[in-house]
C-alpha cells in the first residue's frame, strides 16, 4: 500500500463570481521514500490539492479520499489533522521570507513545533534539538544562528530553516510547494541537495510541486502533470520526458530550452488556461491543443487511462494509447506546427 | 534604535519649546486685564499697577517669557494669580485624577477594541462580527460630550430614579479611600472616553487581523500542527498589534482632548477641568503650566509607544 493515496479529490470554492472548481477529480499516490513531482501552469490547482489534504484549505467544499497510512485525512477531525501536520507530514512553501514569522527567533519557531507535538521536550532540550537541526541542513554556526530572526538570514538559508523545521519530527512525507522558485539558481541547487540528502538519510517521501521541469528531471521518481484542476498525465520520470502521451505534456516540454541548444527559440503553449468557473464541456486543454477534434470539444476524455501498455503510465486524452500510432501523430502535427516558421 | 529614541527626545523638546511660545503669544493677543479683575471694580489705577508689578505683568513680554522658561527649567512653573499657590502643586493635586481617568480609559479602550477586533476577524461575516461592526459604528460617530451626557442621563439619572444608585453623577474619590469607591466614581467617565475611541480600534484590529491571517507565516504555523488558539494568540495577534500601537500613539493627542471634555462633564477636578477653569479666569501660569505638562506627557507617551513598537518587532529593534 502506498504511503499516501489520493483518489477523486475535488475542491471548490464558492465566490461572489461563482463556484471556482480548483481541483476536479485528482488521483495520485506516493510511495514511502519516493519523490512525486506535481507540475503544471500557475492556477492548475497544485497548491490547493496538497493543502487540502493536510487540512490547510479554508472555506472549500471537498470531496474524495486521501488515505495516509491507511487513514482518510479528508474525513479526519481538525485535531487529528493537527497532530498529523508537522509530525507526520512536513511542509515547506515557496517564499521562505514570508513563511517564517518575522517577530520570532528561528530557534523558537522550531522549538515551538517540537513542543507542540512532543510534550517531553523541555525548553532547553527543544533548543538543543533546533541547533542540531539547523546544523543538519547546513547552516553555519548553528548554535548562535539559532537565536537570530528570519530577516537576518539570506533566502537560501531561510529555506534551509524551513526544511529543518519541516523535518524536525522526521515526518514520513514532506510536501514542498515550489521550494526553490524564489531562490537564485545556484542557491536552488544547494537547497535541492539538502532535501535529497535528508530524503536518503531518513527515507522521507516527497511531494515536490514545481513549474520547473529541470527540477523535475533532477529530483523526481514519478510525475503528475496537472491542468485546470485535473491530472493530465502520470508517468515515471523517464517516460514522461521521453515517451509522453499527453499533448499538454508535449507542450510543456517544447517550451523548455533543449539540451545542447540546437533549438534556440522557445515555443510556449499558445493561449491561456480556461476559467475554473466556466469550464469547457470536453477536454479542458482542447482550446489550446494542436490535436483537438470534435470529440475533444464535446466529451471529456476518461481520467488517466493506461497508455503504451504500461500500467504506470496514464494519460487523460482521447489520442491513441498505442505507442506507434501516437508517435506518427506527433510527427504529423509537429511537422504542421513547424512549417510556418 | 537608541539613536532613534534620542532623536525623538530632541524633537519632543523642540515641540515643547514651540508650545510655550505659542501659548504666550495667544494669551497676550487677547487683552489682559487680570490685575483689574483681581483688584476689584473700585480699585485705583495705583492699586492695579502694584498688582501688575507683583505678578510681573509690568515687565516687557520677552522678559516675562525668559523668566518663565528660566524658572521652568528649574522645576518652577510659577504661582497662580489668585491664591499664589505654586502651579506645580496644582498640577500634582490634579494629576492623580487625570491619570486615573486616562490610564483606566486607555486600558478599557485597548482591551475592548483589540478583543472585539479579534473576535470579528476570526469569524468574519458572522453574527458576532456584524453585531460588533454596528456597535463600533454607533460609538464611532458619537461625540465624547454627548456620550458622557447620555451615560449620565441613563445610568445615573434614570437608574437612580428607579431606585438603583449604582453610579454617582461625578466627582472623584482618591484611590487611597478604596479601590471600589474609586472605580465606582470613574466607571462612567472611563466608558465615555473609552467607547468612542475603542470603536476605531475594533475596525482597525479586525482589518489588521484579517490581513495577518492571510500571511504565509500563519499557514506555516498551521502546517506545524500548532493549536488554532495558539496560532491566533501567539502568531497572528502579535503581528496584528503593530498598527494598533501606531494608532495608539497618534490617538494620545485625542485622548487629551477627550480627557478635558470628560472631566468637565463629570466634574472631575483633574488637569483638564483645572485648565478650563484657569482659562475662564485668565490664570496664565496655571494654563501654560498644564499645557506644557500635558505636551510633555504626550511626548513621553509617544516615546513609550515607539519603545513598545520595538518590543513587538525585532526588525525595528535591530536596526
Ligand atoms: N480561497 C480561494 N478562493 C477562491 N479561489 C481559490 C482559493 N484558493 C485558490 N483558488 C483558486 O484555485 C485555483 C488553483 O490555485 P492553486 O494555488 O492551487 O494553483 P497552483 O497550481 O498552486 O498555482 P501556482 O503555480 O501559481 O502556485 C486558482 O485559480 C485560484 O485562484
Ligand atoms: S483529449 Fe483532445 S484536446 Fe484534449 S489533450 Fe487530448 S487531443 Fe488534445
Ligand atoms: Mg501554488
Amino acid at each position: 500500500m502506498a504511503l499516501l493515496e489520493v483518489s477523486e479529490l475535488e475542491v471548490s470554492f464558492t465566490t461572489s463570481d461563482g463556484v471556482v472548481q480548483a481541483v476536479r477529480g485528482l488521483s495520485f499516490d506516493v510511495d514511502e521514500g519516493r519523490t512525486l513531482a506535481i507540475v503544471g501552469e500557475s492556477g492548475s490547482g497544485k497548491s490547493v490539492a496538497t493543502q487540502t489534504i493536510t487540512g490547510l484549505t479554508r472555506g472549500a467544499t471537498v470531496r474524495g479520499t486521501a488515505l495516509f497510512r491507511g487513514r482518510d485525512l479528508l474525513a479526519a477531525s481538525p485535531s487529528e489533522l493537527r497532530r498529523v501536520r508537522g509530525a507526520e507530514i512536513g511542509m515547506i512553501f515557496q517564499d521562505p521570507l514570508s513563511s517564517l514569522h518575522p517577530y520570532y527567533r528561528v530557534g523558537w519557531q522550531i522549538a515551538e513545533m517540537l513542543r507542540a507535538h512532543d510534550r517531553s521536550f523541555s525548553r532547553s532540550k527543544a533548543r538543543a534539538r533546533a541547533v542540531e537541526l539547523l546544523d543538519m541542513v547546513g547552516i553555519p554556526a548553528a548554535d548562535t544562528r539559532v537565536d537570530d530572526y528570519p530577516h537576518q538570514f539570506s533566502g537560501g538559508m531561510r529555506q534551509r530553516v524551513m526544511i529543518a523545521m519541516a523535518m524536525a519530527l522526521n515526518p514520513a512525507l514532506l510536501i514542498a510547494d515550489e521550494p526553490t522558485t524564489a531562490l537564485d539558481v545556484t542557491v536552488q541547487a544547494q537547497v535541492l541537495n539538502v532535501m535529497r540528502r535528508l530524503q536518503q538519510d531518513f527515507g522521507t517521501a516527497i511531494i515536490l510541486i514545481t513549474h520547473d521541469l529541470g527540477v523535475v528531471a533532477e529530483m523526481s521518481d514519478e510525475v503528475v502533470v496537472m491542468y485546470a484542476g485535473r491530472a493530465m498525465e502520470r508517468a515515471p520520470r523517464r517516460e514522461l520526458f521521453y515517451e509522453h502521451h499527453h499533448p499538454y505534456t508535449e507542450g510543456l516540454l517544447a517550451s523548455l530550452p533543449e539540451q545542447g541548444g540546437t533549438r534556440e527559440r522557445l515555443t510556449p503553449i499558445p493561449g491561456a488556461p480556461p476559467s475554473l468557473i466556466r469550464l469547457p464541456p470536453g477536454c479542458p486543454f482542447a482550446p489550446r491543443c494542436p490535436y483537438a477534434w470534435d470529440t475533444c470539444r464535446h466529451d471529456p476524455p476518461p481520467p488517466l487511462a493506461e497508455v503504451f501498455g504500461d500500467p504506470h503510465h496514464r494519460s487523460a486524452c482521447w489520442l491513441s494509447g498505442d505507442r506507434e500510432v501516437r508517435r506518427q501523430q506527433r510527427e504529423t502535427v509537429r511537422g504542421d506546427l513547424q512549417e510556418p516558421a | 534604535m537608541i539613536r532613534f529614541l534620542i532623536r525623538r527626545l530632541a524633537l519632543g523638546v523642540v515641540v515643547m519649546w514651540l508650545i510655550t511660545v505659542a501659548v504666550f503669544a495667544l494669551f497676550f493677543i487677547a487683552p489682559n486685564d487680570v490685575a483689574r479683575t483681581l483688584a476689584g471694580r473700585q480699585a485705583t489705577p495705583e492699586v492695579v499697577a502694584s498688582i501688575q508689578a507683583r505678578l510681573g505683568l509690568d515687565q516687557p513680554l520677552w522678559r516675562q517669557y525668559l523668566d518663565f522658561v528660566g524658572n521652568a527649567l528649574h522645576g518652577n512653573l510659577g504661582y497662580d494669580y489668585y491664591h499664589g499657590v505654586p502651579v506645580t502643586t496644582i498640577i500634582a493635586a490634579a494629576l492623580p485624577i487625570t491619570l486615573s481617568l486616562a490610564i483606566g480609559a486607555s486600558v478599557i479602550w485597548l482591551l475592548l477594541g483589540v478583543s472585539t477586533g479579534i473576535v470579528s476577524a476570526v469569524k468574519p461575516r458572522s453574527i458576532a462580527d456584524r453585531g460588533l461592526t454596528v456597535f463600533a459604528l454607533f460609538f464611532y460617530s458619537m461625540p465624547t460630550f454627548l456620550l458622557g451626557l447620555l451615560l449620565l442621563l441613563y445610568l445615573y439619572f434614570y437608574l437612580t430614579l428607579a431606585g438603583y444608585s449604582w453610579f454617582p453623577p461625578g466627582g472623584y474619590v482618591p484611590l487611597s479611600q478604596g479601590v471600589m469607591p474609586w472605580a465606582q466614581h470613574l466607571i462612567l467617565p472611563w466608558l465615555t472616553l473609552a467607547l468612542v475611541l475603542a470603536a476605531t480600534y475594533t475596525r482597525l484590529m479586525r482589518g489588521s487581523m484579517l490581513d495577518v491571517l492571510g500571511e504565509d507565516y500563519i499557514r506555516t504555523a498551521r502546517a506545524k500542527g500548532i493549536r488554532e488558539s495558539r496560532v491566533i494568540g501567539r502568531h497572528a495577534v502579535r503581528s496584528a498589534l503593530t498598527p494598533v500601537v501606531t494608532q495608539f500613539g497618534i490617538d494620545l493627542g485625542q485622548l487629551v482632548g477627550g480627557v478635558v471634555v470628560t472631566e468637565t462633564v463629570f466634574s472631575l477636578p483633574g488637569l483638564g477641568k483645572t485648565a478650563i477653569d484657569a482659562i475662564g479666569q485668565q490664570d496664565f501660569p496655571v494654563i501654560i503650566g498644564i499645557v506644557l505638562f500635558a505636551s510633555a506627557a504626550v511626548v513621553v507617551a509617544n516615546i513609550l509607544v515607539d519603545i513598545g513598537y520595538a518590543v513587538l518587532d525585532p526588525r525595528v529593534r535591530l536596526h
